[in-house]
């Protein structure tokens, strides 16, 4: 399988990065080199191989859910690039 | 007196034991080190001297007070990949401009508990994604060691491999006794072998990964790199542990790992890949094999031959999984909540302006083949066929192991370090990848692996050898990993700098 530049526009979309049409046209030819690589696996028998889920065999550890962090609204906001009283400041998003 | 930053971790413990010198002479000797010899490699982004001192002065009287950690006054270098506390953290991305943690990370925590003391922060590819560390914010690191003939200023600077680089760069030229490195596709191993150090990727789940920054979380896994193997033995010691702020790290004892090293080898079945004979390999690297599985029969283990079939698709399926988990991790960088941002007219905007504008190249390819590969339509197709291959690459393991192989030998690389700004492996990202095809599969099985030194290639550029061991067997690769470096010795780069 291979991209053609409007593929390239949408998922850069999707991916919320701008990106320019003279940019899209050469990472075009960057992804179809990696989706050529990758294409490989096509040829894989995987009838009846169950998809990885752990990688290793062991039982998730589970804790009870209980409060046992918080409070710490100063630390979570302090590295924003625009915050107030502890908020987080971002460009108006309702009229 | 000798030059402190000559010697081992190791050394220094005892040295610090039996009073002949301190740690705050050995981090100054460090400090100093750094100020005169950075600039050469480029591998610190950032210094902590004034921390480092402190740390070291309370080392001293922890020392004399005959409560010691275990790497108590030992001054190391951390990846900026690791979270920590107030210092610059930025996994070397321009998108975490000006980030400093209010927490700390699980593994540099346990370092710091036990009396380690931080020189400063070591360059690495962006995101951890690259095999040259080439793709940081702040620049390319250049190697310590050059080709023979070339060992001046003006000689070709070659790559000290990646993702961490800066670790792999500051231990050969000793510019730290021993590095925090972190591996999601070879990034320990690889640079350990282009720059004749160790590097040992520990078992995943062996290291929490919390206040790790994320690349590929069913990937990624915390590991030192270090002048020999019982360095890196009393790292892992210290940087392992449960953690209950990690759910997928394992609930185990940390073993005592330095006690492996120089056991007999005596019996132990060694396995031997076919798989891993590729077509154009130089025999160069064929020849370093041979060494190595002469090493291992020398020492009284048996030699067997293995088949791990699925060998060949363990790259292009990591280049599925690690892109789709990296397109969700690197998702939280929106320009709000740390880091840069860049305005647009509305948020939308901004979010895209922030991300075209924070991430490099080589990020931003990786985020839109995940985004890709997991979009609807083509998520069955990519995703869930990528995660089947893996069972299987992870079977084959599993059946070698079954078998009765306690591990198994591999080179580390298909070649030595190159040179920086390499225009082939510019111009196609798979060149550039295929650096990992000897160490991907062992993340994607999720197994302990070591690098060691095992030799040097015609123009005086080390090799590495790769050892792959059972889950949580860390313990065998130390005992195996000393072995091969007891018979191959050390190599240390000619001084240019």
């Amino acid at each position: 399988m291979s991209v053609d530049t409007a593929t390239v526009k949408r998922v850069a979309k999707l991916s919320r990065i701008a990106i320019t049409d003279e940019r899209a046209e050469s990472m075009q030819s960057e992804l179809n080199t990696i989706l050529g690589f990758v294409e490989q696996l096509q040829e894989v028998n995987v009838e009846g191989v169950e998809p990885m889920t752990s990688v290793v065999d062991m039982v998730m550890r589970k804790r009870r859910d209980e409060i046992n962090d918080g409070n710490k609204a100063e630390d979570v906001t302090a590295n924003a690039p625009m915050s107030e009283d502890n908020f987080f400041m971002v460009p108006k998003v309702v009229e | 007196m000798t030059d402190l930053t000559k010697l081992t971790i190791a050394q220094l413990r005892d040295g610090y034991k039996a009073k002949d010198f301190t740690s705050l002479e050995a981090t100054q000797a460090y400090v100093d080190a750094i100020e005169a010899h950075n600039a050469a490699f480029n591998a610190y982004v950032t210094v902590t001297p004034d921390l480092a001192l402190r740390q070291a002065a309370a080392a001293d009287a922890k020392i004399t007070a005959g409560n010691a950690g275990n790497l108590e006054g030992i001054p190391v270098g951390i990846k900026d990949l690791y979270s920590t506390r107030g210092v610059h953290t930025q996994a070397c991305s321009h998108i975490l401009d000006g980030f400093k943690p209010r927490y700390e990370a699980t593994v540099t925590q346990n370092m710091f508990d036990d009396g380690a003391v931080m020189l400063g922060k070591l360059n690495m590819d962006e995101f951890a994604m690259g095999s040259s560390n080439e793709t940081s914010y702040y620049g390319a690191v250049t190697n310590p060691w050059k080709r023979q003939g070339e060992r001046t200023d003006n000689g070709t600077a070659l790559v000290p491999g990646g993702s961490s680089g800066g670790s792999a760069a500051a231990v050969a030229a000793h510019l730290c006794a021993g590095a925090t490195a972190s591996d999601t596709g070879g990034s320990i191993r690889q640079p350990a072998a282009l720059t004749g150090t160790v590097g040992m990727k520990p078992t995943y789940g062996r290291c929490s990964r919390f206040g790790m920054v994320a690349f590929a979380s069913s990937l990624d896994q915390a590991g030192p790199i270090s002048r020999d193997v019982r360095d890196a033995a009393i790292m892992l010691g210290s940087m392992a542990s449960a953690d209950p702020r990690d759910t997928t790290c394992a609930d185990l004892p940390v073993p005592d790992y330095e006690a492996a090293i120089g056991k007999s080898i005596k019996g132990m079945r060694i396995g031997i890949p076919s798989e891993y004979r590729l077509d154009g390999m130089p025999d160069e690297i064929e020849q370093l094999w041979e060494e190595g599985k002469a090493m291992m029969r020398d020492a009284g283990a048996e030699i067997v031959d293995i088949s791990l079939p699925h060998t060949k698709y363990a790259l292009p399926a990591y280049y599925i999984v690690a892109p789709a988990e990296a397109s969700s991790n690197l998702a939280r960088y929106d320009g709000v909540k740390y880091g840069l941002r860049v305005d647009g007219k509305n948020i939308e905007e901004m979010y895209e302006n922030t991300r075209a504008a924070g991430f490099g190249e080589e990020v931003k390819r990786r985020i839109m083949i995940g985004t890709y590969v997991l979009s609807a339509g083509f998520y069955d197709a990519y995703y869930t066929r990528a995660q089947k291959v893996r069972t299987l690459i992870k079977r084959d393991f599993e059946q070698c192991f079954d078998a009765g192989v306690d591990c198994i030998l591999t080179p580390a690389t298909p070649s030595a370090a190159f040179a920086i700004g390499d225009k082939e492996m510019a111009a196609d990202p798979v060149k550039m990848y295929l650096n990992d095809v000897f160490t991907v599969t062992v993340n994607m099985a999720g197994l302990p692996g070591i690098a060691v030194p095992g030799g040097l290639d015609n123009q005086g550029l080390p090799l590495g050898l790769q050892l792959i061991g059972r889950p949580f067997e860390e313990e065998t690769l130390f005992q195996a990993g000393s072995v091969i470096e007891a018979a191959a010795g050390h190599f240390l780069p000619e001084k240019w700098w």
